[in-house]
């Protein structure tokens, strides 16, 4: 006999999906971002080395992903390929985070309603301007909405906590350091209080470097930056 | 999302940009078109091993047939933080070669998170000068050079390449263009040992090479001291990719081209 037709109203449709998308997300670990003196600063606490939840994307802009792995691992490379393209196509200056995070926007949008199941996923997408140009910071959630932060975002699972912890204590543009030192108690507030160097994965945007301004910091940049 | 297929992304290689764009766009690829007319062509490019690592350079001119197309053209490209191409033959399609080769190198390091090995890099070079290969059969024949520096084996490499795209491991040095047989002479008889030679003896061979090429072959320009244009030369080491500054360059340009005056001595003008 077939099941009988069950009627579910498309409010509670979009309420269960992004009740189980909040879910994913909230089992994964936070990231934050932070604007500071020479460009944009991301901290994750990250037990592996290797896989990476911050990563370039193009010459200035950079991606972060927090939720379920091999979604946002999907969600970079597609971006790597959008950004390499146009880059190829038209010229290195035309690829914008702006465009990158529409598309994210886009795809996660379509996503929710469409897909069998939404994306356990927020993505980040931050470009570092020039030398007195504005920074960019663009945060997609879960459903295609699309936010532009300013001074500093976090993802993942204690977002509230750690916007609330960020908020009363940061000041625009410290210093390197600063912001690592920053950034590292507002993970350890919400997490693991006695997270360690090697457990923190760091990269920064640095508006000095020459064409990519992509880095990677050391386990000992860290070390350094807490101990000052 | 519905290219995202994980069978078919086994199948092409999903870390090359080059894979991408021929499911993708295949006509963002550069074509192999044949020519008519005259082609333009760039000449003369060398490379050689010295103690840290590759020195690459290029003279500055371009001819299309009797015509000199360009006198201050660039033929040495950096294509990653430690790799160079220099190329000869048809600027045109070589150009657009080398940008897909520079997007497909910074592609697979950004998606694998590290870079290709120094090999991979000269073998993925065969396949896109292969794919010009039909333009070649119709004139517009693409060579280029390849050099690197492998910061696993912690030495410099050169590779040389023919129009079908085979790739040859050079031990100590390579030049190629319609200069690059008197270039390859002068580098034969100057060229040691890579350990006893340094960057700036390097640089010197370097524009002895050119200026000889230049001096027997009319596609080749030397160093031109009236309008201060000098070769294009790159030196690649554990440090990464460098541009020789102009600066130097035009003092051991100097150098050479004043020494050759000597050897005129008292004849007098002819």
């Amino acid at each position: 006999m077939p099941s009988p037709f069950m009627y579910a109203s498309p409010e509670q449709v979009m309420r269960d999906r992004a009740d189980y998308a909040r879910k994913g997300i909230a089992r994964g670990r936070a990231i934050v971002a932070l604007e500071y003196s020479a460009g944009i600063l991301f901290l994750a606490e990250n037990p592996s080395a290797t896989l990476h939840k911050v990563s370039e994307i193009y010459d200035r802009i950079a991606f972060a992903g927090v939720g379920k792995y091999d979604e946002y691992e999907r969600l970079r490379i597609l971006g790597i390929r959008q950004a390499d393209l146009k880059g190829y196509a038209y010229a290195r200056e035309d690829v914008t985070a702006r465009a990158l995070a529409n598309l994210y926007s886009q795809v996660l949008g379509e996503m929710f309603t469409a897909a069998f199941k939404p994306f356990e996923v927020e993505i980040l997408v931050a470009e570092v301007g020039d030398p007195g140009q504005e920074s960019q910071l663009y945060r997609v959630m879960y459903d295609g909405v699309m936010t532009d932060e300013e001074g500093f975002v976090a993802l993942g699972g204690q977002e509230e906590a750690l916007s609330a912890f960020l908020g009363e204590r940061y000041q625009p543009m410290p210093e390197l350091a600063a912001a690592i030192r920053l950034g590292v108690e507002a993970l350890r507030n919400v997490g693991e209080s006695e997270m360690s160097a090697e457990q923190v994965e760091a990269a920064v945007l640095d508006r000095s470097l020459t064409r990519r301004k992509f880095r990677r910091l050391r386990a000992a940049d860290i070390e350094g930056a807490l101990s000052a | 999302m519905s290219d995202w297929n994980a069978r078919s992304d086994a199948a092409r290689l999903p870390s090359s940009f080059t894979d991408f764009l021929r499911t993708e766009r295949p006509d963002l690829l550069p074509s192999p078109i044949g020519g008519v007319g005259v082609p333009i062509e760039a000449t003369t490019i060398l490379a050689l091993r010295f103690r840290e690592g590759v020195l690459m350079a290029g003279d500055r001119r371009a001819t299309a047939g009797m015509a000199i197309a360009q006198s201050d053209i660039e033929k040495v490209f950096p294509t990653d933080s430690h790799s160079a191409v220099a190329i000869s033959g048809a600027p045109g399609p070589a150009i657009e070669i080398v940008r897909l080769f520079q997007t497909e190198l910074e592609y697979y390091e950004k998606v694998e998170g590290e870079v290709l090995s120094l090999a991979g890099k000269a073998n993925h070079l065969s396949r896109l000068i292969r794919g010009n290969f039909p333009a070649a059969l119709q004139g517009l024949i693409v060579v280029p050079l390849f050099g690197g520096y492998d910061s696993r084996a912690g030495d410099g490499r050169i590779y040389s390449y023919d129009v079908t795209g085979g790739a040859y491991k050079e031990t100590d040095y390579y030049a190629t263009g319609s200069g690059g047989q008197h270039a390859k002479n002068t580098l034969k008889r100057l060229w040691t040992r890579a350990e006893d030679i340094d960057a700036d003896a390097a640089l010197r061979m370097a524009v002895e090479a050119l200026a000889d090429a230049a001096e027997e072959d009319a596609a080749t320009a030397g160093p031109d001291l009236v309008h201060r244009i000098y070769p294009t030369v790159y030196s690649i080491t554990g440090d990464g990719v460098n541009e020789i500054a102009g600066g130097d360059v035009e003092t051991v340009s100097r150098t050479v081209m004043e020494a050759r005056g000597a050897r005129a001595g008292d004849r007098g003008p002819s």
